[in-house]
């Protein structure tokens, strides 16, 4: 078995997974149920000064039946007191050395940030994190993303942190911005010694089309909130990775944003994060979910031989660079498998209407096959239909076929596919040596 | 839907429970989103009556109920009672590409039932109709036979604006709907209730009133501008032998109708056990409703192999999880009423003689089919059945069009309501009402 243990600029864990600030790690009492049940590390929900929580608070996209493919939520930090926070934070720390509590925080003026550094400290935490990053609430007030989006102001407050503190001091950023580096850059500067991100996405979740009511809704009124699960995975790998490969960041990355197994994490790690936090898919699961992630994520790094999980670090970094340096003389082509085509078409349909008209079928009223087209584009080469070498369940005239020619290789029948390997796609020797566009403008 | 019919609910056919209820809503909400929405898709290729099967599915999954139903009656207005009578196993979801992936198909007919049957309940909420009638033109339509193929006809005839009267000789409407589809897959009220659904387009039904002994055919043509003739197949058909007219010896629509409608008709307490003579549809469903209804030993006796059989595989295999058995290769000779009956048979292809005893015999070899006697003029094929031209549904007679079970044997229900649907619209476009519809049609 790989060795999963990190050190995250001195914040040790057993292994890269860690609850990040919110829910799942509300209460000592949460974070325990979690250590036990595998989690490395937990950020703790937000402290600052007492706020109010509304009802309801969290709303969710579904795709196709699957629930919760995003989460938006609009709550705000703890709701709880300080001292009972503190209190199970030593309670924790004292019955968990080697799991690493993260305090995150979120306060306004100098004098109070040196506070409740002195006191998270003083309760055992293994590190800090600032929370820059919340779009909704707390931003209204001067903090939150309210502080991610102003570098200046974020530089100043992570020197005065890192002044104060004796743990590593994180800094949590938001991905509501222009450019990540910004920021990124900023908290660096301020010398933080690691960044998390990305916090929630501000959003609006969707809208009560009876009540006329924005969701999550508080009686008759509703406001934007922070978007996060699985579909915003993307958004924050891209930030990770931009962050990661820059040189004027040195500091370890902790990478949050959609992660639900081994697999998400991976690519995190990959794209240059040293830990992973994990919310909406405990929100969803439970604790539980950490099993596979950590067997999983083992497992793979066997596979790869890879003795150690510090070995995949950043390992995808240096092959994510500009568009300007991919080969332009790189061609692939689809290529559909007759015998495992089921004939639902979806290929078709995808290429003739969202691409670049180059499926066809046997009965298709303009395709290249029947020599006609109805609006005149079409089709732009003569081809036959290839023969079928094996009939397919009955519907052999339901498999379509390639124009390989005019294939541009952009993925989208593959992509569609409901079979599993049915369509591929095919490199073709295009015998002219590579050249990109930057080679090009030269 | 409302109760609307007298039938009293202690009838035999209440003893069964539906195979395929209503969905729930997760049901319903799962199924719709595994359905991979095929372009061309091979199940509507499939069905009959060409609904746009991935359409409407995916109308369920977006919530939109109401365009989902609309979707299915616009070609099917029996989408109710087809949706729990059409064998979707050798239809539509026989055709689901899932199949060829070994992934189990959509269970079409049970998401057509959901979107159907909410999509009634959504009219009964709003007071409100999922179709309007057009202004009344001058034309008027006469209908024989109140079964599937007339009930659709009138719908859209009268949809159209075209008058309507279906003339049924019969006490109750519906034709096989109402008397012949076993209960577990349908129930008489809820077929009755789907006719009074289509009746507020504003048809109208006369029944015990026979065409040809009531009322002439030729009186139908002098008035009215066109005659559907949707009158079915007639009763069962005897094999011709010695003993076929014993007491205890049933015919099995003759059998079912009672199961189903008869409210004085019950089960001996010692019915033992009963052969049923036959290989099609039928004799695997009144074996099946006996078995259910607990006569302990019940027999198919088929002349040809299992292989050879006209019914279902999908049926025979649920009748037999039932304990319904098979007997292949015995013809039967001879009826001989003793005590009980007994069947004797000989061997297809050694001649072997062969008795099987019981206390009912159920014949199931099929119906008469009569339909075409109404009219002098009418064209029959050779197997008795009323030849129309598919394109029209014309037959050889002017002004007389047909569909359903007189011109196809003895098809599926949904077979019946394309057929009635494709002489309205014939009519329809005959007469330069409304604009042209045509749907793309299996006629296989």
């Amino acid at each position: 078995m790989a060795n999963l243990a990190i050190n995250m600029c001195g914040i040790k864990s057993p292994n890269p997974f860690w609850l990040a600030s919110g829910p799942p790690a509300n209460c000592g009492e949460q974070v325990m149920r979690a250590f036990d049940a595998g989690w490395g590390g937990a950020v703790w929900k937000t402290l600052g000064k007492p706020i109010v929580n509304v009802s309801s608070r969290l709303g969710a996209v579904d795709h196709k039946g699957n629930r919760m493919s995003g989460l938006n939520n609009i709550e705000l930090i703890t709701d709880r007191p300080l001292d009972t926070n503190f209190k199970e934070i030593y309670a924790v720390k004292k019955r968990y050395q080697e799991q690493a509590v993260v305090v995150s925080l979120m306060v306004e003026s100098k004098a109070e940030w040196r506070e409740i550094i002195r006191r998270a400290e003083d309760a055992g935490a293994d590190g800090l994190e600032l929370n820059f990053g919340c779009p909704h609430g707390m931003c209204e007030r001067g903090m939150g993303s309210s502080v991610g989006q102003e570098p200046a102001i974020l530089e100043e407050i992570t020197a005065w942190a890192v002044d104060y503190a004796n743990t590593p001091v994180l800094i949590k950023l938001t991905p509501n911005i222009t450019d990540i580096l910004d920021p990124g850059i900023a908290a660096a500067k301020g010398g933080a010694h690691g960044l998390s991100l990305i916090n929630t996405i501000k959003s609006i979740i969707g809208v009560n089309l009876e009540t006329m009511v924005p969701l999550p809704s508080v009686r008759d009124k509703g406001t934007n909130g922070g978007y996060c699960g699985p579909a915003v995975k993307p958004i924050a790998l891209h930030m990770v990775a931009a962050l990661a490969r820059d040189p004027r960041i040195q500091i370890p990355l902790s990478g949050i944003g959609g992660i639900g197994n081994w697999r998400d994490a991976a690519e995190f790690i990959a794209l240059g994060a040293t830990s992973v936090q994990v919310c909406t898919a405990v929100m969803h699961y439970g604790y539980r979910i950490v099993e596979d992630m950590i067997d999983g994520l083992s497992n793979y790094l066997d596979d790869m031989n890879m003795a150690s999980v510090s070995n995949l670090i950043g390992k995808a970094v240096p092959n994510f660079t500009e568009w300007g340096n991919l080969d332009l003389n790189y061609r692939i082509t689809a290529n559909i498998d007759e015998e495992k085509c089921i004939g639902c078409q979806l290929c078709y349909i995808a290429c003739l209407d969202g691409a670049h008209q180059c499926i066809h079928t046997r009965q298709s009223h303009c395709s290249a096959y029947h020599g006609e087209s109805d609006h005149g584009i079409y089709p732009r080469t003569e081809i036959q239909p290839p023969v079928l070498h094996k009939a397919n369940g009955g519907i052999p005239d339901h498999v379509p076929f390639v124009d390989e020619d005019e294939c541009i290789g952009c993925n989208l029948c593959q992509l569609v596919c409901p079979v599993p390997g049915c369509i591929t796609m095919i490199e073709q020797d295009s015998k002219i040596a590579a050249k990109t566009w930057q080679e090009m403008e030269v | 839907m409302e109760r609307v019919t007298n039938l009293p609910d202690n009838r035999l056919e209440k003893n069964f429970s539906e195979a395929k209820p209503l969905y729930t809503e997760s049901e319903a909400r799962i199924e719709a989103n595994r359905c991979i929405y095929c372009y061309d898709a091979p199940c509507t290729t499939a069905c009959p009556a060409g609904i746009d099967i991935p359409g409407f599915i995916r109308k369920i999954a977006s919530g939109n109920i109401r365009g989902a139903a609309k979707t299915i009656f616009e070609v099917n207005l029996l989408g109710v009672s087809t949706a729990q009578v059409c064998p979707v196993e050798e239809l539509c979801a026989g055709a689901c590409v899932y199949n060829k992936d070994n992934v189990p198909p959509i269970n079409i007919g049970r998401l057509q039932r959901f979107a159907t049957e909410k999509g009634l309940l959504w009219e009964q909420d709003k007071k409100s109709t999922l179709f309007s009638p057009q202004n009344q033109t001058d034309r008027k339509v006469a209908l024989i036979g109140a079964g599937p193929a007339s009930l659709a006809c009138a719908g859209h005839l009268t949809l159209a604006g075209v008058k309507s009267i279906i003339y049924e000789k019969d006490d109750l409407p519906g034709g096989l709907n109402v008397t012949g589809i076993a209960p577990y897959k349908l129930f008489t009220d809820a077929a009755l209730e789907e006719i009074e659904w289509l009746k507020q387009f504003g048809f109208e039904i006369q029944t015990g009133l026979e065409v040809g002994r009531d009322i002439s055919i030729d009186h139908l043509l002098e008035n009215f501008d066109a005659v559907f003739l949707g009158a079915g197949l007639g009763r069962d058909k005897l094999p011709g032998i010695p003993g076929e007219d014993a007491a205890g010896v049933w015919g099995a629509t003759e059998l079912i109708k009672k199961i189903k409608n008869d409210r004085a008709f019950k089960l001996p307490a010692n019915l033992e056990s009963v052969n049923v003579v036959g290989g099609g549809n039928s004799a695997i469903d009144i074996a099946r409703e006996l078995a259910l209804l607990g006569v302990p030993e019940v027999n198919i006796v088929y002349r040809r192999t299992i292989s050879e059989m006209p019914g279902y595989r999908h049926e025979l295999a649920a009748a037999r999880q039932e304990g319904v058995r098979m007997f292949e290769r015995a013809v039967p000779v001879e009826i001989i009423a003793n005590d009980r009956l007994v069947l004797c048979t000989k061997h297809k292809l050694t001649g072997e003689p062969q008795q099987f005893e019981s206390d009912w015999i159920v014949l199931a070899i099929g119906n008469e089919r009569d339909a075409g006697q109404l009219s002098p003029g009418l064209e029959i094929d050779e197997k008795g059945c009323v030849v129309v031209d598919p394109d029209t549904m014309k037959t050889s007679v002017a002004k007389i069009y047909a569909g359903g079970d007189c011109i196809n044997g003895g098809k599926e229900v949904v077979n019946a309501v394309a057929d009635g649907r494709d002489a309205a619209w014939s009519m329809l476009r005959e007469w330069g009402i409304g604009e042209a519809q045509q749907v793309r049609r299996n006629h296989g």
